[in-house]
């Protein structure tokens, strides 16, 4: 019954989805075209591997997502939503049983892997198995978003069944993962590695060729089990990591898109060169900054401190300042601002940090310094050698703390001495980001878990009460009381003892070719990746 | 001669070793795990095991001793290993990429050469005129410019004019094709880095073809054959220049062995995927041994390089090989 009314939700979120796209495409639906390249860029010099299930970077995802089906997705036509599933292998969203600890899929028949041979549910079982389940000697990154399986089986060449420890929410955004691309088992019997360097799936679009470093091509897939799709003859993404580069081929025509985002003046500046020749797309982005102030270093160890640093940052009139320089938007909780769980707006006055007096807040935030004899405090500020939006973000926060009296510089490292000063505990405050695929609020938090239990919680500190507050939410089922759950959690996370001080949501803007058409904007550059949908009118 | 060459190369390999045992420790020395790049880039909470099967297959859970003797043992078979990054093996992927740096940095060299010794030699020629001066500040414009701005300057120039003139803005291709594939798409490719890096390549070596020819023209010899009534073409192309040319011929080596793995930012402005951005890339995401074989890569061709500029110190002048 709860799973029933959480999913009814579906309209609501997909309300919600389609309110985040700022600016849309043509409300009116065209006919799609059959036909042409398309050439799209990939903000990243190449995947380290083609590998789906060990690889976390968008690079792998842009490269490899075309040629791979999964099983179910998030609503190509919807992506916006957070909560709209669709199959895409499977035949129709299944109900599940036993409590809901049981969900059984129905895999299309006649679905063939582009080397010929039949794709079956020994394939979708195996595949999903090594993600959740990865044997000795597999890395997989994602196996801690399957804490609620159990068991997949695959009971016949048409079913796959998951078994589940507890009925859990987190399930089947889990499950619409954009990287839990469908292997063929019998390749993973012989080769477990044999992925990594190889392409054969059985998605919209054929494996072509790959330049190292330069490009990926993939051809049409004429046995492709969604009818008429994909539009496009061919692909072609080239690799481009500078973003001068991006904007450059995109005013030239030298490519039609860029799936990742651009920051707020290269929009501009393609808009005032090409006019209607661009369209955009915008969209809350499943990425938060967020600071995490160090427990272990004094006087961060006081939650009167931790809340001060919180209380002096004015996110409402920051976010509609700094939106306009930098690919942040939205003042929100930890919790995605879109998705169902995440606070009203009433609710979030209450948490520091987000009151609508400033003012106010900054006379509480410097009554916590002199209670905590933290007055004139001097720290520093580590930071990821990113421009957007660490940078904007980092100068914007040392000129907020300095209006409650703080003294801040910035350090500013290259990512891997900056996750490595980070593990190591040498920051007082570390400004990092929160980011992830297919909106799940429930999994997206285990960041902010003691850090005992996260790996990627740095702040140093344990907080059983929070834990069990997770704990509470993952198993709670009834979207209204897991929705208060989860507020808890945040108010605790957030206020109570400040651990993480959201800063802001970042903010997606794609600016492309008028010429594409097809393809919807999500919260998350990993998603609706597949291109099936996407076509050339011209 | 062939002992002074036997003695040049068997100078290399200290040095070579040497290079291998710095970088070695250098790269350890770097804060960072390629592991957490790789797991932790893309906002994944990744579990401790999965961190430790990492570490495990890339072997940086090794002692630093075994992982350094690994490394000598595979330098000395020509075995560089396998990236750590992509686990293909790092000599494919220099090879990848060695095609167009090498392409663009004798482009540029060609394009140094025929700019800098005609105009290095007029300027000494005609020293003190403004025909000295025009090319004085064109030299000092060249050095005092960043090549990377140049070419986005370029860039933008060539799409601005393009759109003036045709309404559409037009750049050159940003997907490389090899010169035997495509002539004309590659070479486009290759024209705007080649040009702007170039420039700055020619505006050192014309200085120093300029000093160089100003000194040889006061030398003894110079106005000796002059006195014996020589034409000044012979003077200038026979005896004059051949001397002149042995600082612009060091000149020239380093600029060269600097191309070839120094076009960091220029690779990354025109999107050419070069060994410079492979370097930049695999520094970036900590790969230990991707980097460990580019730089032994670079420090190989400056010391080729330089054992070539050696060789031809002793062909142009006599003394240094009977020394």
């Amino acid at each position: 019954m709860a799973f029933g009314l959480r999913y009814s939700l579906i309209g609501f979120g997909a309300g919600l989805g389609a309110l985040i796209a700022a600016i849309g495409p043509p409300a009116l639906a065209e006919t799609p075209k059959r036909g042409g390249t398309l050439t799209y860029l990939i903000p990243a010099d190449a995947p380290p591997t083609f590998d789906g299930h060990r690889e976390t970077t968008f690079a792998t995802a842009h490269t490899g997502a075309p040629f791979y089906s999964v099983l179910i997705r998030i609503n190509p036509e919807n992506p916006g939503s957070t909560t709209d599933f669709t199959c895409d292998l499977c035949t129709e969203m299944p109900k599940p049983t036993d409590d809901g600890t049981t969900w059984t899929f129905n895999i299309r028949q006649g679905v063939k892997f582009h080397d010929g041979s039949p794709l079956t549910a020994a394939d979708v079982a195996a595949s999903l198995n090594r993600i959740a389940f990865p044997p000795q000697g597999i890395l997989s990154p994602r196996s801690s978003s399957f804490e609620m399986l159990d068991k997949i089986e695959a009971t016949d060449p048409n079913t796959v069944v998951f078994r589940l420890k507890f009925a859990s929410t987190a399930f089947l955004p889990a499950l619409a993962d954009p990287f839990a691309w469908v292997y063929k088992k019998a390749i993973l019997d012989k080769d477990p590695h044999w992925y990594e360097k190889n392409i054969m799936g059985s998605g919209p679009f054929k494996f072509d060729v790959f330049e190292t470093g330069q490009a990926i091509k993939g051809v049409r897939n004429p046995d492709y089990y969604h009818k008429g799709q994909p539009y496009l003859d061919a692909i072609h993404g080239i690799y481009a990591p500078k973003q001068s580069t991006r904007v450059e081929a995109l005013r030239s025509d030298r490519a039609a898109i860029e799936f990742r985002g651009m920051p707020p003046a290269s929009r501009d500046e393609l808009k005032k060169d090409l006019g209607d020749k661009i369209t955009v797309q915008e969209s809350d982005w499943n990425c938060g900054s967020v600071v995490t102030p160090n427990h272990a270093k004094k006087p961060f160890d006081d939650a009167r401190v931790r809340r001060a640093l919180s209380l002096a940052v004015d996110r409402w009139k920051g976010a509609e300042a700094l939106s306009k320089i930098a690919n942040v938007r939205t003042a929100a909780s930890i919790v995605f601002p879109a998705d169902p769980l995440s606070p009203t707006k009433e609710q979030l006055y209450e948490i520091a940090g987000f009151w609508r007096d400033i003012d106010k807040s900054r006379a509480e935030a410097k009554r916590l310094l002199k209670e905590a004899g933290a007055e004139n405090l001097s720290f520093e500020l580590l930071s990821r050698d990113i421009d957007q939006p660490y940078k904007y973000v980092g100068i914007w926060l040392i000129d907020e703390w300095s209006k409650i009296g703080l003294k801040v510089t910035q350090r500013v490292l290259p990512s891997g001495p900056f996750i490595a000063a980070q593990r190591a505990g040498d920051f007082a405050v570390v400004q990092a980001a929160n980011c992830h695929g297919v909106v799940n609020p429930l999994i997206d938090v285990h960041p902010y878990l003691s850090s005992s239990i996260s790996k990627q919680n740095y702040g140093n500190y344990e907080d059983p009460k929070q834990d069990e507050l997770l704990n509470k939410a993952m198993h709670e089922t009834d979207p209204v009381k897991q929705k208060q759950l989860m507020f808890q959690f945040s108010k605790h996370v957030m206020d109570t003892e400040a651990h993480k001080l959201m800063i802001l949501w970042w903010y997606r803007i794609v600016p492309y070719r008028s010429y594409v058409k097809g393809w919807k904007i999500s919260p998350s550059h990993y998603l609706n990746q597949d291109l099936a949908n996407i076509w050339l009118d011209k | 001669m062939y002992r002074y060459i036997i003695k040049r190369v068997l100078l290399v390999f200290p040095t070579l070793i040497g290079a291998a045992t710095l970088v070695f420790i250098m790269m350890r020395l770097i804060p960072g795990d390629i592991c957490l790049v790789r797991l932790g880039g893309g906002g994944t909470s990744f579990t401790a095991q999965a961190l430790a099967t990492c570490h495990a297959e890339i072997g940086i859970n090794r002692p630093w001793v075994l992982q350094f003797l690994d490394f000598m043992w595979g330098l000395a078979r020509l075995d560089l290993g396998n990236s750590m990054w992509s686990g293909k093996p790092v000599v494919m992927e220099i090879a990848t990429r060695f095609p167009i740096s090498l392409e663009i940095a004798i482009a540029a060299t060609l394009i140094s050469i025929a700019v800098a010794i005609p105009l290095g030699t007029i300027s000494a020629l005609k020293q003190n005129t403004w025909i000295d001066l025009a090319v004085r500040t064109f030299s000092i414009a060249g050095l005092a410019t960043p090549s990377f701005w140049l070419g986005i300057m370029a860039i933008l120039i060539v799409l601005d004019v393009t759109q003036a003139i045709s309404g559409n803005p037009w750049m050159p291709p940003i997907d490389y094709v090899p010169l035997w594939q495509d002539p004309i798409r590659n070479l486009s490719i290759v024209m705007l880095p080649a040009l702007t890096i170039g420039y700055r390549y020619a505006a050192v070596s014309m200085r120093m073809t300029r000093s160089a020819m100003l000194e040889v023209l006061r030398e003894d010899y110079i106005r000796t054959a002059r006195a014996k009534g020589l034409v000044r073409k012979l003077i200038i192309n026979r005896h004059a220049l051949k001397n002149a040319m042995l600082p612009v011929v060091t000149v020239i080596g380093i600029e060269f062995a600097f191309l070839m793995g120094g076009l960091v930012v220029t690779e990354q402005v025109f999107n050419i995927n070069g060994v410079g951005r492979l370097m930049v890339l695999s520094v970036q995401n900590q790969d230990y041994t991707l980097t460990q074989a580019l730089v032994m890569f670079v420090v190989t061709i400056v010391v080729m390089c330089n054992l070539v500029v050696d060789l031809l110190y002793a062909w142009l002048d006599p003394r240094i090989r009977l020394a």
